[in-house]
């Protein structure tokens, strides 16, 4: 019985769609042509941005000698690995690794830890003096002390050259507080907290039990906001720090690509080409190594940053 | 701050919830009530709120540094007083209209190439269909923006280095001698323009897409069965509907031109194309930090917070006139 209803339903629907195919308005010529434009606008769109990132990866992957000699366009030639051999062998690079994931891990647990503990409060009703607060915050925003004031702040408190001082004083970004603040109050109702008070639940439990278990979305969004801004980031570690030991990936990355300082060592005439070589190979492999982890998770949380754009551009 | 007022909430939430208007109690009393309320909250904003005193507020009084003659072991505050001759030097270095030459030019360029160019490719993705190529494109032009600023001066180094580069390679196959466009300075705002669009384009054009989703469907099928071709829905529906979040972030740009970072046109600089690639945030940290000359750059820096404030400021009131709605209430 169902073979057969399937059987009859299959011509029956390809007929239907024909029919539904007739009865639109047929788009006309110059929509068409218009149409195949556009795609191929996108074609180009689609070509050029990716171009340059397929480039570096082929690159990073061939060997050091068809870099050298420009033969590497779109895909591998002589497939190699050398080049990230010679990155993880680099004890600046792995250190430079290590350096970044403590920023980024230890930074954006207390990013998100300060944005939560002044946006939830700011996004209570009854707190008195949150407006005038929140004015203080926004502002921050408009008007700034500078670079050599601000340097001065984190000298006199004793961060210059250590660990902190890329953690505490970008640590709160006032559009994140915009951000948690506003998803704070859309989406936890009022009548959640009278419940809760009426229970006699106090604020910090409510908090921490109901709005931050509410909240997770839009913490995960703001966690990423933070974790790649401070994987990101290089300008920080460039004015605030001086050990070597200290540097975050993109700092080495700076010296190693921009600066061409790779460490020299004795010259030898016939080992400074390969050397020169392998140098240059390196800079492709770098450059993947350093934003493969950032690519990797983008798919994933794009559709959250844009969700991100549009809380925060509810108006607060 | 409603930078992109115009967009509409994500789908499920309602900002205008009803609100109860309480009553104004006198401040006094009110405060004292809410403190006995609520002392947990406040507890909790304690450390962030010290944290905005000590990063941004104790550097805004800082500032002062730039009318006094910094002397390191006397401190900011012990340090003379010298009024506005830190401003008069920087006034009348040479380098000052070069500076802020450099640094408008280099902004107004950005903004003149890249905002247009975010509304086209919105416009283009929003006649396709959604399906594979319009996710790719989107994932693929998207992708750049994650992409810190550090790599994408590299790949732009190595993309055009005159001795590896694929673009020298493709002129060297036409028979053009290999360029150094790092080396010119007539190719430093063309480079660092252009690398821009490369890099935000997709993402900006993710805020106009959202705001073309929030034009009603209505219109378009109106427009339709009054036989609209496709380049006049988006000449009379789509342009208009994105107006005013395009306006909003126009006037934005506009605001911030002479706030243009420090981080790229630094590591695109080399001693070759300093005369078009030093702004003035580089030249802040040269003085700055490099130099040490804490006052002059101070001052150097205050000069540009301040137009920045006055721009912005104007450009709001611009804003209201226009949309009716400035960038924040």
């Amino acid at each position: 019985m169902s073979v057969q209803t399937e059987a009859r339903t299959v011509p029956s629907k390809r007929v239907e769609r024909r029919a539904a195919r007739a009865r639109r308005i047929r788009e006309p010529r110059t929509d068409r042509i218009f149409l195949f434009c556009v795609y191929l606008l996108l074609a180009v769109f689609f070509a050029v941005v990716l171009a340059p990132l397929l480039y570096i990866v082929a690159s990073s992957f061939s060997s050091p000698e068809a870099v050298s000699s420009g033969r590497v366009l779109f895909w591998p030639v002589e497939f190699s690995l050398r080049g990230y051999h010679a990155v993880f062998q680099n004890p600046q690079i792995v250190q430079g690794y290590l350096n970044s994931l403590f920023y980024t891990v230890v930074g954006t647990i207390v990013s998100v830890t300060m944005t939560i503990a002044v946006a939830y409060p700011m996004s209570r009703r009854t707190l008195v003096g949150r407006n005038v607060v929140m004015t203080l915050i926004l502002f921050t925003m408009l008007f700034t002390g500078g670079l050599i004031p601000t340097y001065l702040v984190v000298q006199s408190v004793g961060l210059l050259d250590t660990r902190w001082a890329l953690i505490i004083p970008q640590a709160i970004g006032v559009w994140q507080v915009i951000i948690a603040r506003t998803y704070f109050r859309t989406a936890i109702p009022d009548e959640l907290v009278e419940a809760a008070e009426l229970d006699g639940c106090g604020d910090l439990r409510f908090l921490w039990s109901v709005v931050i278990p509410l909240a997770k979305p839009m913490i995960a969004v703001v966690a990423l906001m933070y974790a790649i801004m401070q994987w990101n980031s290089y300008f920080d570690a460039l004015i605030y720090l001086k050990n070597p030991d200290l540097f975050p990936l993109q700092l080495v990355l700076r010296n190693i690509l921009i600066l061409n300082t790779t460490g020299g060592g004795a010259v030898d005439a016939s080992v400074v080409i390969q050397r020169q070589q392998l140098a240059d190979l390196l800079k492709y492999s770098l450059i993947v190594v350093v934003s493969v982890p950032v690519l990797l998770i983008y798919p994933f949380v794009a559709r959250y940053f844009t969700k991100g754009i549009m809380i925060g551009a509810v108006k607060g | 701050m409603a930078v992109l007022t115009s967009i509409p909430p994500p789908a499920g939430e309602t900002p205008t919830r009803p609100r109860r208007r309480r009553r104004e109690r006198t401040t006094v009393t009110g405060l004292r009530r809410s403190l006995q309320r609520h002392w947990t909250l406040y507890l909790l904003m304690v450390v962030p709120l010290i944290w905005f005193a000590v990063f941004k507020y104790i550097p805004m009084s800082n500032a002062v540094l730039a009318f006094k003659s910094f002397n390191v072991t006397k401190g900011i505050w012990g340090s003379p007083w010298v009024g506005w001759q830190n401003f008069e030097l920087f006034f009348h270095n040479p380098v000052f209209w070069t500076l802020v030459k450099n640094t408008f030019v280099l902004s107004v360029y950005t903004v003149a190439a890249s905002f247009p160019i975010a509304i086209i490719l919105a416009l283009a993705l929003n006649e396709i269909r959604n399906g594979l190529f319009k996710r790719s494109v989107q994932l693929v032009t998207y992708a750049p923006y994650f992409i810190s600023t550090v790599v994408v001066v590299s790949m732009t180094i190595l993309v055009l280095s005159p001795r590896l580069g694929i673009v020298n390679e493709g002129l060297g196959f036409f028979g053009v001698p290999a360029i150094d466009f790092l080396g010119n300075p007539d190719y430093f705002r063309h480079i660092y323009v252009w690398s821009d669009v490369w890099q935000t384009t997709g993402y900006s054009a993710v805020i106009y897409l959202a705001a073309l989703s929030g034009i009603d469907p209505a219109l378009h099928e109106s427009a339709l069965i009054d036989g609209a071709s496709r380049l006049q829905r988006i000449r009379h529906v789509d342009l208009p509907g994105i107006m005013p979040t395009a306006v909003i972030i126009l006037v934005l740009a506009v605001g911030n031109i002479m706030a243009i970072g420090f981080e790229k046109a630094f590591l695109l600089q080399n001693p070759l194309n300093l005369s078009q690639s030093e702004i003035i945030a580089t030249y802040v940290y040269k003085t700055g930090l490099l130099n040490a000359d804490f006052s002059g750059a101070t001052a150097i820096g205050l000069f540009n917070s301040v137009i920045n404030l006055v721009l912005l400021l104007m450009v709001n009131t611009i804003a209201k006139r226009i949309t009716g709605n400035g960038l924040w209430s």
